[in-house]
């Protein structure tokens, strides 16, 4: 992979948290318990795992295009962003697409997109949408109708193969989407046809819209629960980089790979627990709130909150 | 004496998929019921199996035609658009996947019921942007339609006809082009699927009665050939469609949004499944019990007219049908 920056891995899970968290305080809402439980997956994905070319869109996302359609040759995916399609690279499928804004901010982190990309975050007219389309950064096919993801990706997969392709299909997905039938009917399948060439990661912050999973409707023992589809896994610490590298080196011959990384939706921003259960999407009562939360969350990031709230006025 | 001609989409599509090794065929435990069988035994490396899980079938589909392959679905009609909905518009038909769907069974052409009959799939399916729709209404489309299909830059979806299929014309499926079986002065019929076969068993009668028939066979619904249409529209007295499907959403919506933007001053009746499900029993008891058939057509036609055609049932049983051989030159039958 092309050198698109010379940080480390942690460097790049902390500048992620920070961006979102700089955009949510700007913003006055934001998915930022999504960038606490992702920010280690996205930042060691995108800086270690993914075998990916040059990006191919430019730094400052086009606008939208128009939707794919025989008629429409200007339509584009943000696939670009992971480099062009060539059998020894990596293909990287999104299926939660809320998780959007923390994508933006690694795709940033990591160089492959702009620093002032975001600037166009939720622009009528941009393709930089909040809930990421396929047109977004970093997106490759529609999803966020959860659970589509993994399947597509394993179509995806089960293509590559056939063809002998050298390359992977990655995947993230989130632990709420194993409350749809659809990633059973998937795990099946891959289990079935021998789908060796996916490595899927599992945001397992147990934490979904409705507030705690566990509250909602629970997945029980979820390793042995995937573990008896036939798919192998490795139930880690998601936070914890060298178990990420341990992980992903342990795949099996003729099998693919699911890592279930158990996070916090609140690692890195303590201050968040006080919002439990309800992380979903954190925005802001009262002026008061806003500026307790600025102070705390800014000192655990190490940033400043003076100059926050001065570049949050000229912004 | 019109031939019966059995299975032969397993002869067509074996043929084609043979020769065109980017097609897969998907098949979601239906795999003999939709005459893929055969297929499956001869050629496993184009055949994939995924069980009864439409939803990730589909999904898996767009996931395949995104690298470069383009998967033929096999399953009912019913099991395409109903549990797999969402994955229908977001894994194919968003994205404009060359993901080509073959539904049997279309219409009340199954004893199933309502668990098995597509009624509405052609109001839902030419709903949804980027779609194409196409329907078989005898042996000769279902042998013809895969290459059609399979040109076409986007998803499509198809109702196919199994089993022991009619054959009714001579020239291949013609993709966006309204099918001339006759040519006449009074009134025009189009029709669709195997309503197509019942419409002709009515045009000798009604000839015998001095009623001029303009008989169009609808094999492509969307898009639709409105210039066809229109051209043929021109004139008549009465418009008279029948369909397997609602009327509402189908091939008499289609008409009548034309007939009302083009300010056409024709009175229009449309026959099919009245805003009603139907239930399990035989394709003749069905089509006859919802007006599906030649004598509700043969009614139809005399209300529009104004005029008591006295056809009985009887007479249109002992009609023996003949093939249509040209659509330039159209014949009577």
């Amino acid at each position: 992979m092309p050198a698109l920056n010379s940080k480390t891995t942690e460097e790049i899970a902390l500048g992620i948290r920070r961006r979102v968290f700089l955009h949510t305080m700007r913003h006055n809402g934001g998915y930022l318990s999504q960038a606490c439980s992702a920010a280690e997956s996205l930042a060691i994905l995108y800086n270690e795992f993914l075998n990916l070319g040059a990006p191919t869109l430019p730094g400052i996302p086009l606008p939208f295009r128009g939707v794919p359609s025989a008629t429409n040759p200007d339509a584009f995916t943000g696939a670009g962003y992971h480099g062009p399609f060539a059998p020894d690279y990596d293909r990287f499928i999104i299926s939660p697409a809320h998780y959007a804004l923390v994508i933006y901010s690694a795709l940033i982190e990591i160089g492959r997109m702009d620093e002032n990309a975001l600037d166009h975050f939720n622009k009528d007219g941009s393709s930089v949408e909040m809930i990421g389309a396929e047109h977004s950064p970093g997106m490759e096919v529609t999803t966020g109708s959860l659970a589509q993801g993994l399947s597509m990706a394993a179509g995806i997969a089960w293509a590559r193969a056939r063809r002998t392709e050298p390359g992977k299909v990655w995947v993230y997905m989130s632990d709420g989407e194993f409350q749809e039938g659809q990633t059973w009917e998937t795990l099946a399948a891959i289990s079935h046809h021998g789908i060796d060439n996916l490595r899927i990661v599992v945001d397992v912050n147990r934490q979904q819209c409705d507030g705690a999973m566990s509250s909602v409707l629970d997945l029980g023992d979820l390793p042995a629960r995937v573990e008896s589809f036939g798919v192998p896994v490795r139930s880690i610490d998601g936070h914890d980089l060298d178990a990420f590298r341990k992980a992903v080196a342990s795949a099996e011959s003729g099998k693919s790979l699911m890592i279930l990384a158990n996070t916090s939706p609140f690692q890195g921003m303590d201050f968040l627990k006080r919002r439990f259960p309800r992380l979903h999407y954190v925005r802001f009562k009262s002026r008061d709130e806003r500026a307790e939360m600025l102070k705390a969350i800014a000192g655990e990031l190490g940033l400043d909150p003076v100059e926050i709230e001065r570049n949050a006025a000229h912004g | 004496m019109v031939e019966i001609v059995t299975r032969p989409y397993a002869r067509a599509f074996e043929t084609f998929a043979a020769a065109r090794p980017e097609v897969l065929c998907l098949s979601a435990d239906l795999t003999s019921s939709c005459e893929v069988d055969g297929f499956r035994d001869r050629h496993p490396d184009q055949f994939v199996t995924l069980g009864m899980a439409e939803q990730a079938m589909l999904s898996f589909a767009g996931g395949l035609a995104m690298q470069g392959f383009r998967p033929f679905i096999h399953t009912f009609a019913v099991f395409l658009y109903r549990r797999p909905y969402d994955q229908l518009i977001n894994s194919i038909a968003y994205s404009n996947r060359k993901v080509r769907m073959m539904g049997f069974l279309p219409g009340i052409t199954t004893p199933g019921g309502i668990t098995h009959q597509a009624i509405e799939d052609i109001a839902v399916m030419r709903a949804i942007p980027n779609m194409t729709v196409l329907e078989c209404g005898d042996a000769t489309e279902v042998e013809t339609v895969l290459e059609v299909a399979d040109e076409i830059d986007g998803p499509v979806y198809v109702r196919i006809l199994r089993g022991e299929v009619p054959r009714l014309f001579s020239t291949p499926f013609a993709f966006n082009k309204l099918r001339t079986l006759s040519e006449g002065d009074d009134v025009l019929v189009l029709t669709s699927g195997v309503c197509t076969e019942e419409a002709l068993r009515a045009l000798g009668p009604l000839n015998e009665r001095g009623i001029s028939v303009h008989h169009l066979h609808v094999s492509t619904l969307k898009p639709f050939d409105r210039d066809g249409f229109i051209r043929a529209a021109k004139g008549k007295k009465g418009v008279v469609t029948l369909e397997n499907h609602l009327i509402n959403g189908g091939l008499g919506s289609m008409v009548a949004e034309i007939m009302a933007e083009e300010g056409m001053a024709i009175r229009l009746r449309r026959l099919g499944l009245d805003d009603t499900f139907a239930h399990g029993a035989s394709k003749p008891y069905l089509m006859r019990k919802y007006g599906l058939d030649a004598l509700a057509l043969t009614q139809a036609i005399g209300q529009v007219l104004g005029r008591n055609l006295d056809i009985t049932e009887t007479e249109l049983t002992q009609v023996r049908l003949d093939l249509v051989h040209s659509e330039h030159k159209a014949e009577a039958l």
